[in-house]
């Protein structure tokens, strides 16, 4: 048997089993990235609103860093992430390194301007709409963005299930920032990349086989309830 | 419904950041190499002592170049890693307290079964070494700051080969783990120098084996210290220390021993040596 | 259902008024006085500047010279509202497009639930409360649209070609909403091309051309004689 398929086979043996060292990984796994889209999701969705309607002077510019900070190279932001977390860095008190927390900060720091610069055009696209009737209203800048928030919400789900894919598929900076700690910062992504190291090749491809569902049934999920809501409202 | 699945998120979010700092048993941060922890050691040894004395162990595995880094920077509470001149100079500069031996295995040539350098069978590393040169044989470097590619530019020289003159397109440095050097070597039908345990513990190992063993120059040393405390007031001292003793006491050197795969054990425990 | 405390955002005047768009002048030196109780309906051509004007004057667009005060105050007053040709609504129910205008306006509660009820039933859609406000019908949508301004009791009224895209009989619908609505005593200032509707609804008479106001006269006098040379070719234009 080659190892693509003993990997699927091992995949649906762990899944069936439920291996509890496997859900355990999965779990800290959802955990991370949940916690990181969540963050995000506080940082980035009223940053991405407030410049959507917002007219200023380098606007443009902060739109263009905005965008190529989609892109960050994760080792890059582990790295700066982890000097920073470092006891001999400047938030080395607080003793976060080799943690899940340090693991949530790289991935808020990666996915942020994922999820501000998606929110961004989405509202953008709304308030074209909506300008002139909130300006009717008298509505103020705070109560707009809100409006916006909520009536674009279907596809900000959307923009945080983006988010949170990149934060789960993600290994190059957490495994900096995390360790790969058995039970404490082993995550499904540096799981993978352990094994691979071990050469056990069937057993990190049926990981990864694991994290592609997980991340596929989502995203179908998410897009079920779009279309529901396009259906539903409009 | 959306407030209950915020606050249902928001407790998550707590629950994970609070994992860090939660209190479940007590725990030191020890910064080791991959071949420590690929090699199946630490999955046995660290249970043991763990049961023993209720202290967890987390580890970070990582080339020993990186693993006295978090040392240095005061990342970890201990360092447990096999590169004798490096962990001599960490002493040195003042970031270690005490170096105690711990164990040894050895390193292996591993080479693909067509063997292009005709070295199959030798006991003489250096032979083996100009042989693969001479042949131009594939050869994979970890070339990372791993002492296991400290102790391969060591047996280079031992060679009397420069190899950073020497080196051609048959030198592949890789910068990377055991484990990746591994594979690329398994990929390629390359030479590579390992070390045994994580040889013994791998398993995609293609047309690849061992060529060459037994030689004294591939003798690959361990050592443990605790991270200065004078130097990194967040080290555990006691803890930290905990674990060393206990490591180089009979009971955990008996663990060491007691570690095989297909009967073959992967280290030899020799604290209290001069090594 | 005039506010008792008296209308405190007119009249609207307009004095030496050029809005400037680019590098185009939309309107040119306007003097406009939009007087309480009044329906001021807003003729001209394709282009002569008729939805700018109503911008102005609901304080939309700022004037690039002169001035615009609302009751004597340069400050826009709170109690206006606008109906678009293209009717605005949120991704909410109809009932929940309303609740969001009163709550901007300041009314919750049992009183918004109050006022939901009486301005749908008022364009007889109540029926339709619940139902998401973008997948109604055109006829529905613009009706919607008029409750939410209804549900709001403004002082002002502004409405830009409310009935543009719609068909005969919802157009007609929507002319009688506007004659309720006027029948309350809110001011209302339209805009619109159909010279027939103006006909039926309006108290006074803006003609606009090129940017600039033709005449601004009572409608009666309008229809019978228009003072100016645009406003004639206006309606000759419609015996054509």
């Amino acid at each position: 048997m080659n190892t693509i398929s003993e990997s699927f086979v091992l995949a649906l043996t762990m899944v069936a089993n439920v291996d509890p060292q496997i859900v355990a990984v999965v779990a800290l796994s959802m955990a991370v990235s949940l916690s990181s889209t969540l963050c995000s999701a506080a940082i980035g969705l009223p940053l991405g609103a407030a410049i959507a309607v917002s007219r200023f002077r380098g606007r443009s510019a902060l739109i263009a860093v905005l965008n190529a900070a989609m892109g960050l190279p994760p080792v890059v932001v582990g790295l700066v992430v982890y000097l920073l977390l470092s006891r001999a860095g400047p938030l080395g008190r607080f003793g976060l390194l080799f943690t899940p927390t340090a693991m949530v900060i790289a991935q808020t720091v990666l996915i942020t301007p994922i999820v501000a610069a998606l929110t961004r055009q989405v509202v953008e696209d709304a308030w074209v709409e909506y300008r002139e009737y909130l300006h009717s209203l008298g509505s103020g800048w705070f109560r707009s963005t809100q409006t916006l928030l909520w009536d674009t919400r279907w596809s900000l789900a959307t923009v945080l299930l983006s988010g949170f894919g990149r934060a789960a598929a993600e290994v190059g900076a957490i495994i900096i920032v995390g360790g790969n700690i058995d039970g404490v910062t082993r995550v499904m992504t540096t799981a993978i990349v352990l094994e691979t190291s071990k050469g056990d090749l069937p057993l990190a491809l049926a990981l990864g086989t694991i994290l592609i569902a997980i991340v596929l049934a989502l995203n179908l999920g998410a897009q079920g309830l779009r279309n529901w809501a396009k259906l539903r409202h409009g | 419904m959306i407030g209950r699945l915020a606050r249902n998120a928001l407790a998550l979010v707590l629950a994970t950041l609070a994992f860090g700092a939660m209190a479940e048993n007590p725990s030191i941060v020890v910064a080791s190499t991959t071949s420590t922890q690929q090699s199946g050691l630490f999955p046995k040894l660290l249970p043991a002592f763990e049961k023993e004395t209720g202290i967890s162990v987390r580890v970070v595995a990582v080339g020993t170049g990186q693993a006295l880094d978090i040392g240095r920077r005061g990342d970890c509470d201990v360092v447990f890693v096999h590169d004798r001149v490096a962990e001599l100079a960490f002493l040195a500069e003042g970031h270690g307290v005490k170096r105690y031996p711990v164990m040894y295995n050895d390193f292996v040539l591993i080479g693909p079964k067509s063997d292009p350098a005709r070295v199959a069978g030798g006991t003489d590393i250096a032979v083996a070494l100009r042989a693969v040169n001479a042949a131009r044989a594939p050869f994979v470097s970890r070339a990372d700051k791993s002492g296991t590619y400290e102790a391969e530019l060591r047996l280079w020289k031992e060679a009397g080969i420069d190899i950073a003159a020497t080196k051609g397109p048959w030198y592949r440095e890789t910068g990377s783990g055991m484990g990746p050097a591994l594979n690329t070597a398994s990929a390629m039908d390359a030479y590579v120098l390992s070390d045994r345990g994580t040889w013994l513990n791998f398993h995609n190992r293609g047309n690849l084996g061992v060529v060459v063993q037994g030689d004294k120059r591939l003798f690959n040393q361990y050592g443990v210290m605790l991270v200065n405390p004078d130097k990194h007031p967040s080290v555990k001292k006691d803890l930290g220390q905990k674990f060393i003793d206990w490591l180089v006491s009979p009971r955990g050197q008996a663990v060491i021993a007691e570690y095989r795969i297909d009967g073959e054990p992967l280290f030899f425990p020799n604290a209290g040596t001069d090594s | 259902m005039a506010d008792a405390t008296g209308p405190d955002g007119l009249p609207i005047v307009v004095s030496g008024t050029d809005v400037v768009a680019g590098d185009t002048r939309v309107l040119a030196a306007i003097d406009l006085r939009i007087v309480a109780h009044r329906r001021t309906f807003i003729l001209g051509p394709n282009g002569a500047g008729k939805s700018t004007l109503l911008r102005l004057l609901h304080g939309l667009v700022a004037p690039t010279r002169g001035s615009v005060t609302w009751g004597g105050r340069a400050m826009r007053p709170v109690r206006q509202a606008m109906v678009f040709q293209r009717p605005v609504l949120l991704r909410r129910s109809a009932a929940a497009n309303l609740r969001h205008a009163l709550a901007l306006a300041g009314v919750r509660g049992k009183e918004a639930t109050r006022r939901i009820a009486e301005a749908l039933s008022s364009v007889g859609i109540e029926a339709i409360a619940d139902r998401p406000a973008r997948v109604l019908s055109g006829g529905e949508q613009q009706r919607l649209a008029l409750a939410r301004a209804w549900a709001l009791a403004p002082e002002v009224l502004f409405l830009d070609e409310p009935t543009a895209s719609l068909d005969p009989t919802a157009a007609r619908a929507v002319e009688g909403i506007v004659h309720d609505i006027g029948a309350r005593g809110t001011t209302i200032v339209m805009t619109t091309h159909q010279l027939a509707q103006a006909r039926r609804l309006a108290d006074d008479v803006v003609v606009l051309s090129a940017g600039r106001v033709a005449e601004h006269t009572q409608a009666v006098e309008f229809f019978r004689h228009p003072a100016s040379e645009e406003g004639r070719q206006f309606l000759e234009g419609e015996r054509l």
